[in-house]
């Protein structure tokens, strides 16, 4: 059986490796947030909220022509058409409304594409609630759409000037806030990383993937079950919740794409599932990318939202367990993946999820099996590094 | 008894506690700092393993644990150049670092290497209670270091009281809601929750640090509890550029304002 025990682990990874100052507040998540999300009232605001705001469910789309030239069948789950245009608010949504229902006053965010942010933002305008969002100053030079976005919801924009200032220092520096004001302040995690519950909460709320997942390929199929499910991983919420429902069925495989950067032992890399050692790091025991000394190193990937030296604890704990299969892709093929996406299914794809789209070309399966690709975001946050390359790959052959 | 025991033994108030970042200002400097330290009149050290991601920690404290392991500090030389202090002193020191480089460097290894350099005591602020506990109390215990936890004003009276039948050295009061160096002065709200922490007579001495860095608010925190801890202040001082002989004396003199102890 996978799942989290109580105090927050999968197997020998998770915990809450927290400063005292965090304490009550995480701790108070830990005794509350499964008892909360029980409850009819929250689980039908939740529902609701998806349906009539988010856009759910969203559909499953057999990708007709990508499954004749991969010569199998494969499934695209469009969290892309998701308000917002990626997986992310299934989770801020649900975390919102917790924190309401906590009582508390004030959010804080960390994002690195900005994807997590415009969700945490879009939300806080909806609820009335004041938000600041805290995103590396490397990042927020390359993700200029998405910061004017966020300032647009009305969200404050705070860039992290410490470390190397992408998405490890904004995380760094929302912890710190979230120190700062232990009272009156909900963290909105958007990845499935953190002290527990975050991994545990963050894959609960992202869970409506793979539940919709199972009966919309049953009607397409007349099974629940794919051959395989491949989604994208940095922190790891688009894979926790494409993964959820389908953890402790051994037949279906689960593929977690990794960001191999420039290659994986190029030395600019985020494949931590090859690269990471076990440790600590934002208040949980899992795989990340460091120095023998301990020291957290800072990765590299092309995509801003798969640039994290870390892993979420139930994804380090599926793939040591050799429960998912990790494959690391580079930039150069995920940019390809994105530019053959598009041509070929008139989707154009987030380049975090262009990940997951060239993992088709190195994994093995049959022309009989079912597979479903979480098509995690769309890719209009990325139009100017696709430009960017236009002449590298538009004209290559398809 | 050991070095920590001692000392609260004999000195019931105002002990002095100093934070530096080892290997701030300069790589070989720890030796220098805990000399100038214990001369100057200071009654326990800490130590810090600089870290690249520390959580608890402000800019000031961040920026000198940058510029320390950019100029090599490591565990392997840090032990090193506190077994080499340890020759020449007896005053306390206190290991304070964040939990992930002590799992690399192997933690009943960490934990035994501390006591032979001869660290007396350790602070490893995201090491959970729970964690503690569970797998490496015996370990600590076994190698005979003290350790002290942190409480903050949130912490529930139930944890306080459990905090400090954990905490062996002191129980290190957290001043306010707040990262290191990020405020200053003492308001009344800090002083109730000193009142109320001193109301509990807990068996451990307290220290209060956060927000500590004059001679008022070390003052202020002695009235409430059995000394203080300053970090922020001190490495700002050790940033100036002044010799580190110099710098420390004139800043513990500052925060004392007393003659300093001839023996």
């Amino acid at each position: 059986m996978i799942a989290v025990d109580e105090r927050g682990y999968y197997g020998e990874f998770g915990g809450a490796y927290i400063p005292e100052m965090l304490y009550p507040n995480v701790e108070e998540l830990r005794q509350r947030y499964l008892e909360i999300m029980q409850e009819d009232i929250f689980q039908k605001q939740f529902h609701r909220l998806l349906r009539d705001y988010v856009g759910r469910p969203s559909p499953l789309y057999l990708a007709e022509r990508l499954s004749e030239h991969y010569n199998t069948n494969i499934y695209l789950k469009r969290e892309d058409l998701n308000h917002t245009g990626a997986h992310k608010i299934n989770n801020t949504i649900g975390q919102i409304l917790l924190a309401k229902r906590l009582g508390k006053k004030r959010i804080i965010a960390e994002t690195g594409a900005g994807q997590h942010g415009v969700a945490t933002a879009t939300v806080c305008a909806l609820m009335g609630m004041p938000c600041v969002v805290y995103m590396g100053a490397v990042d927020i030079k390359r993700q200029a759409p998405n910061v004017s976005r966020m300032r647009m919801l009305g969200a404050e924009v705070r860039p992290a000037e410490s470390g190397s200032r992408t998405l490890k220092d904004a995380t760094n520096e929302a912890i710190r806030d979230w120190i700062n004001n232990p009272v009156d302040t909900h963290y909105i995690i958007g990845s499935a990383v953190g002290p527990h519950p975050y991994p545990d909460m963050v894959a609960r709320f992202q869970s409506v993937i793979s539940e919709e997942m199972k009966w919309q390929l049953e009607e397409h199929t007349g099974s629940t079950k794919p051959n395989a499910v491949i989604a994208c991983v940095g922190g790891g919420s688009n894979a926790a919740g494409a993964y959820f429902h389908y953890l402790n069925e051994p037949d279906v495989r689960l593929i977690a794409v990794e960001a191999a950067g420039k290659g994986v032992h190029s030395g600019e890399s985020a494949a931590t599932s090859v690269l990471g050692t076990k440790g600590i790091i934002h208040g949980s025991r899992t795989l990340l990318m460091q120095t023998k000394d301990g020291q957290i190193v800072e990765p590299y990937s092309l995509s801003a939202g798969l640039d994290y030296p870390g892993i979420g604890p139930m994804h380090a704990h599926l793939i040591a367990s050799g429960r998912a299969e990790a494959i690391s892709i580079t930039d150069e093929d995920a940019l390809k993946a994105a530019y053959f996406l598009s041509k070929k299914e008139g989707i154009i794809p987030a380049l975090e999820t262009s990940h997951a789209f060239a993992a088709l070309d190195v994994m093995e399966y049959n022309s009989s099996d079912v597979i479903v690709i979480c098509l995690s975001g769309r890719g209009d946050k990325d139009l100017e590094t696709f430009i960017n390359h236009f002449d590298d790959y538009q004209n290559g052959d398809l | 008894m050991s070095r920590l025991q001692s000392l609260f033994e004999r000195k019931k108030q105002d002990a002095l506690n100093v934070y530096f970042t080892a290997g701030y200002p300069a790589l070989d400097d720890t030796g220098k700092i805990i000399r100038a330290l214990d001369n100057a009149g200071v009654d326990l050290i800490e130590v810090g393993m600089p870290y690249s991601d520390p959580l608890a920690d402000g800019p000031t404290i961040q920026e000198s644990g940058q510029q320390a392991i950019q100029n090599g500090m490591t565990l392997p030389l840090l032990f090193e150049q506190i077994a080499e202090a340890r020759e020449h002193t007896d005053i306390p020191l206190v290991l304070m670092g964040y939990f992930n480089p002590v799992m690399q460097y192997g933690e009943q290894r960490f934990f035994d290497r501390c006591a032979a350099a001869g660290i007396d005591g350790l602070i490893l602020p995201d090491l959970p209670v729970y964690e503690y506990e569970n797998f490496y109390r015996e370990g600590i215990e076994k190698a005979g270091l003290d350790i002290s936890f942190l409480i903050t004003p949130q912490t529930s009276d139930e944890r306080i009281r459990q905090i400090d039948a954990l905490s062996t050295g002191f129980v290190y009061m957290v001043s306010n809601s707040a990262i290191t160096g990020a405020k200053s002065g003492i308001s009344e709200e800090q002083i109730a929750y000193f009142e109320r922490i001193r109301s509990m007579q807990l068996e451990s001495p307290r220290l209060i640090g956060f927000g500590i860095s004059s001679h008022e608010t070390f003052q202020t925190a002695c009235q409430y509890a059995n000394g203080a801890i300053i970090g922020s202040a001190y490495i700002r001082a050790l940033g100036e550029g002044q010799p580190v002989e110099e710098a420390t004396h004139q800043f513990v003199q500052q925060i004392l304002k007393t003659p300093i102890p001839q023996d």
